[in-house]
């Protein structure tokens, strides 16, 4: 340990421990004890942390406030549906559920802050409180009142209290319009590499020695800091992969030393959780057995993505067909694919200026449901009549969101549609149904 | 009916309750049905039936389902029990929310009956915690919660009643202050489990489940995962996974469409909190087939759909809608329309009651008997004495029904087997002549005699260039089916087969050695002179010969027993799959409306409203207004002859020469004198007339207002006069 944390107001062992549980975040927790002072005195109305996923915010204010015996309400932002809920466990956790009670219901703001003075007269702060808002930047899409009052709830409700926010997004992007009192801005900036490899060793098998865990450590980080910096992420693939890593020990084929042939051993390995566990194509409970079941049988597990195929009705094919037409082909061009005696016309001279982006590049635009329905009944090849079926089928393909629909649910009068689907997946569909879309298509002709 | 009220308005009369009779199913039955006399015994019979098929498709789809579902009940079981291992690995492992994904095929009306017996099953064997929600009542964030929350809390009430009152004291306050959130619904968890497991052993709940695991898992089932808002179910899963460690969660997705739905839904920060398991359902193609293998093609009901019906349905499940509940549904409706429409279908029953039912039969019925085309042509084969007697002697009648009867029952009992018989043998061939499934060959066969068939031809062509080893396979398998089957002739047919097989099997040791250096001699001397020459003309030549003498070769033992095994075959398919119009009584159990459940299963809105407009006759069957060569009258009701005269215009309609006309025909219709000067006048009355037509024709969508000339509208459909 470089720096071990100081501050007068706390005993030496506890921040000793503090630190033990903070690796790497010594600077930022140290930043943080001289922000909050001493416990009496007050502190800054507002701190505003951020920093990307992962990166100890919510974990140092955790161990901060919980080993520190401060009293705090930490609440998560995700969590709360209505704003009631943030009020009452704010309230619940500094005065009891007695007070949680007090709030009528549907409280607004301002009920929050009488409750709370109210409260406060009773059992003033001895300490400085602190309400820990986790995942803040959903805080923008609530109340506009809401994020500049708790910014200066210190004020409002007389009291020390501080309220820290923590967000994965810059302050830049929270400043409200109508302006608001400036919290004091942190950042956490991201593990290295080092700091990563520190952490992760720490967290060793009982049964082996520090340096084989962190030697493997070494090889993990090797194969997945390129693509994933998230120290959870690598914690859990850390955890999956390493009963393979000690496969040779326990056969007696390797010492524990001899990091080159494990790295042998485990590298194709890693290499294929990469392209499977890590992005959850397995689930890490597959992959285990996967593990277990030995080579033989590997890539016999699909992933989920491989599983792309789509069985549908023979209309409803067929109405996709036409809904993607309709979609990225220019209404003008109708009549070219369409008509018998369209005439020919030349795609250069069809040209408007915007059009000359590729169709597919632009993705896919409304139409209407006529066109959809004449477009659909002059691609299927066999005169039907157009039956109930054949609308709810149109229905039917927006719930599966192959289409979507733009205009609102309410109008009922000329719905517009979009199609959702790819390219590829089209073009699968239309091979079914024995259709050459790619020939109805404007961009390609 | 009058009021006491002195003042005027709309007063609501509830009908008295003497007067409401409540009808029951047999009176809407016996309501308008065709021969009224033995109305009660067909309705009888179709509900028995019914009745029937019902439990059998129900027992089919749970057989279905079972495999699917074991393996996703193994999976939950799996998942609550390794949350209690402490291994260093799963504590280091990010704790992920088992997730299993559910794909069930793009009919999700058909995934209730899944999802029912599911949450059933999983409530019975592994948890009293399970919730399952929609998309349409899960709008927000907020009404997912209150769902979940609902709906556990609630199951627990349904299943223990004297927990609840406890449950609901204890969390009484905290219900009232902390709506909604996971938090309340882990206190609730931890009462719930913590009472079950101090209270009395063995009390009320299946015991295994307390044995094996103190924690039984919550259940979360997402019905329709793409109906769901992506935003609503990224915040519940978010949640859900801060809850983990205190709450066992698990999530079912119910994916009509692919997995990768999922990573389209969530992105990696969501989905890396879950793991997700696949389960792939049996495709509805598939389940179709076995449907039909069970319910149509079987012996064991009486009822009978005709090729045009049978298209009707498979047509309406292959282009529409993938929904083997609509099939079903229209096999009952079939069923409906059949017992109701036919009288004669009293004989649509077992044997033995149909020989019962025969004697049972009134003279109107045998006249009904009578005109039956079947029987029609059943009598003109008969010699002229038969003849008189079958039409005047009643009794004599019956006798010859009982016969004809027993005669189409061993008809549909030999039918069957040889059919799959004929199916196992063809549906192996190369580009499938007689189609892949075996309800293509079946519905050929029902539609005439499928030896007359192009198809079958070619595949009996195909069949004799079968090699040995496959036909002795194929052979063993037809063989198969056969042995069950309890009918004399197919015994017989049996015998003859398994002693083909044995011949076939015999050529093996003995036969073998003797023939082929014969065959290989011919073949190799062209061979070699084949070495020789390289000149391009010879070579064809060579060729050909080669051909030809092969052609003209005399045939190997093995293929005279191939021909004559395959002859066999084709004389019991002449035999045995005649089309069952070719059969005495058919209609009796053969439904053949196709129009009527066509009309019924694929609504044509559309062309209803323009029947109705084009030819009022036809809906309000009233004289005056049938007319010919599909013109209106002008007695017609205003908006059809608005919409006639509307046909007429292009593709703007000048509102005034509308009007003009139609005073024209108005005032014809009225009887006025041609010559006279008021004649086409419009008054007002006529005015008023036409404009209502025009806004009923405006809200049918046949026209709209435009803003491109003033006084015009546009037409919204094409065609006309």
């Amino acid at each position: 340990m470089t720096t071990v944390l100081q501050h007068p107001a706390y005993e030496e062992e506890r921040l000793q421990r503090v630190a033990e549980q903070l690796p790497c975040r010594e600077l930022q927790a140290g930043m943080l004890l001289s922000l909050m002072g001493e416990p009496q005195h007050y502190s800054y109305p507002s701190i505003f942390i951020y920093g990307h996923r992962a990166s100890g915010k919510s974990h140092v204010m955790h161990v901060l406030l919980k080993e520190l015996e401060l009293p705090h309400a930490t609440v998560s932002c995700v969590e709360c549906i209505s704003v009631t809920l943030l009020f009452e466990q704010v309230l619940l956790s500094f005065f009891g559920c007695d007070a949680a009670s007090l709030l009528p219901r549907s409280p607004s703001l301002s009920d929050f802050v009488r409750v709370y003075r109210q409260q406060c007269s009773h059992s003033p702060a001895k300490e400085t409180r602190y309400i820990v808002m986790e995942k803040a930047e959903l805080l923008r899409d609530t109340d506009a009142n809401l994020l500049p009052a708790l910014l200066r709830l210190q004020e409002l409700v007389e009291d020390n209290v501080t309220v820290i926010l923590l967000s994965e997004i810059v302050w830049d992007k929270f400043r409200p319009n109508t302006g608001c009192f400036e919290p004091l801005v942190l950042n956490f900036p991201d593990y290295s590499k080092g700091e990563l490899q520190q952490i992760l060793s720490q967290d060793r098998h009982p049964s082996y020695s520090a340096e084989f865990y962190s030697s493997y450590i070494n090889i993990l980080l090797g194969v997945f800091y390129s693509v994933c910096r998230d120290l959870r992420e690598l914690r859990h693939l850390a955890a999956l992969n390493f009963s393979k890593f000690c496969e040779p020990l326990a056969e007696g084929k390797v010492k524990e030393t001899d990091t080159h042939k494990l790295w042998r051993n485990i590298e194709p390995h890693l290499k294929r959780a990469m392209q499977t566990v890590y992005l959850r194509e397995v689930s890490s409970l597959q992959w285990e057995q996967m593990q277990q079941m030995e080579e033989k049988e590997t890539g016999a597990l699909r992933g989920l993505s491989a599983h792309t195929h789509v069985e549908l009705p023979y209309y409803s094919k067929f109405l996709l067909i036409a809904a993607y037409l309709a979609s990225y082909n220019p209404a003008r061009t109708d009549k070219r694919f369409f008509l018998k005696h369209h005439g020919k016309i030349r795609k250069t001279k069809f040209l408007k200026k915007n059009e000359k982006t590729s169709n597919h590049l632009l993705g896919p635009k409304p139409f209407a449901l006529d066109r959809l329905l004449a477009i659909f009944y002059s691609v299927v090849d066999s005169r039907i009549a157009p039956t109930a079926s054949i609308f709810s089928q149109i229905s039917s393909l927006v719930t599966l969101q192959l289409l979507t629909q733009v205009s609102h649910d309410d109008q009922l009068d000329a719905p517009k549609y979009k199609c959702a689907v790819s390219m590829d997946f089209i073009c699968a569909i239309s091979r079914t149904v024995n259709f050459d879309i790619v020939k109805y298509l404007y961009d390609f002709l | 009916m009058s009021t006491s009220s002195v003042s005027k308005g709309c007063f609501v009369f509830k009908p008295s309750a003497k007067k409401r009779k409540t009808l029951s199913p047999k009176d809407y039955f016996s309501d308008g049905c065709e021969g009224a006399e033995n109305s009660d015994v067909r309705f009888k019979l179709c509900q028995d039936l019914w009745d029937k098929i019902k439990t059998d498709t129900e027992v089919l789809q749970d057989e279905l389902n079972r495999k699917i579902l074991d393996s996703l009940l193994d999976f939950t079981r799996k998942c609550s029990s390794t949350r209690q291992h402490s291994d260093w690995a799963l504590q280091m492992r990010a704790s992920e929310i088992p997730t299993a994904a559910l794909v069930l095929g793009v009919n999700v009306p058909d995934h209730d009956m899944t999802f029912q017996s599911l949450s059933e099953l999983l409530q019975q064997s592994v948890t009293p915690h399970v919730a399952s929600v929609q998309a349409k009542e899960c709008g927000a964030l907020k009404h997912l919660m209150k769902r979940v929350l609902e709906r556990l809390m609630d199951t627990v009430v349904a299943v223990d009643d004297d927990e609840e009152e406890a449950a609901e004291q204890t969390n009484g306050q905290v219900h009232k202050s902390v709506h909604c959130s996971l938090n309340t619904l882990c206190d609730w968890y931890n009462t719930v489990t913590k009472k079950s497991n101090s209270g009395t052993p063995g009390k009320k709940r299946s015991s295994p489940v307390k044995d094996e695991q103190q924690q039984p898992p919550v259940v979360v089932i997402f019905k329709d995962l793409e109906a769901f808002n992506p935003r609503v179910l990224q915040d519940f899963i978010l949640i859900c996974s801060r809850y983990i460690d205190r709450l066992p969660l698990m999530f079912i997705f119910g994916i009509a469409t692919s997995p990768s739905t999922i990573q389209h839904m969530l992105p990696h920060s969501v989905s890396s909190l879950l793991c997700i398991e696949l389960f792939q359902s049996l495709s509805c193609t598939q389940h179709l087939a076995t449907v039909i293998d069970k319910l149509i093609l079987t012996n064991d009901f009486p009822f009978k759909l005709n090729s045009k019906v049978m298209q009707v349905l498979i047509s309406i499940f292959l282009y529409h809608d993938f929904s083997v509940r609509n099939f079903i549904k229209g096999v009952q409706l079939a069923l409906l329309e059949h017992f109701h429409s036919q009288p004669l279908s009293v004989l649509c029953c077992k044997k033995k009651d149909a020989q019962l039912n025969v004697m049972q039969l009134s003279h109107r019925n045998l006249e009904r008997i009578k005109q039956l085309p079947s029987f029609k042509r059943y009598i003109e084969k008969q010699e002229p004495q038969e003849q008189a007697s079958l039409l005047n002697d009643d009794t004599h009648l019956k006798e010859v029904c009982k016969k004809l009867i027993k005669d189409l029952h061993k008809y549909h009992k030999n039918y069957y087997p040889i059919l799959s018989c004929l199916h196992t043998l063809t549906s192996s061939l190369p580009r499938y002549p007689l189609g892949k499934q075996i309800r293509e060959l079946h519905l050929t066969c029902l539609e005439k005699n499928v030896w007359e068939n192009e198809d079958y031809q070619s595949a009996m062509k195909l069949l004799k260039m079968l090699a040995k080893d496959e036909l002795i396979t194929l052979l063993q398998r037809c063989a198969e089916i056969l042995q069950p089957v309890k009918s004399k002739k197919i015994k017989e047919a049996l015998v003859h087969l398994e002693e083909l097989l044995a011949k076939l099997k015999q050529l093996d040791t003995a036969a073998a050695a003797e023939t082929s250096p014969t065959v290989e001699e011919t073949i190799t001397s062209p061979m070699k002179n084949l070495q020789k020459k390289t000149d391009l003309f010879q070579l064809q030549k060579t060729l050909l010969e080669m051909n030809e003498s092969r052609r003209s070769k005399k045939l190997s033992p093995f293929e005279v027993l191939r021909n004559e095994a395959l002859d066999f075959i084709d004389d019991l398919v002449k035999k045995h799959l005649s089309p069952p119009e070719s059969h005495t009584l058919n209609e009796v159990c053969y439904y053949s409306s196709s129009a009527t459940v066509r009309r019924h299963l694929n609504a044509t809105p559309r062309t209803c409203i323009q029947a109705a407009l084009s030819s009022p006759y036809y809906y309000l069957q009233n004289e005056n207004l049938k007319t010919e060569d599909g013109s209106v009258s002008n007695a017609a009701p205003d908006i059809c002859i608005a919409y006639k005269l509307h046909l007429e215009c292009g593709r703007l309609i000048n509102l005034c020469d509308w009007l003009e006309a139609y005073s024209t025909v108005v005032s014809a219709a009225e009887g006025n004198d041609p010559d006279s000067d008021n004649f086409g006048k419009v008054d007002d009355v006529k005015h008023a007339r036409f404009i209502r037509a025009v806004s009923e024709l405006e809200f049918l969508g046949f026209i709209k207002s435009t803003k491109q000339k003033t006084d015009h509208v546009a037409r919204l459909t094409w065609g006309g006069c």
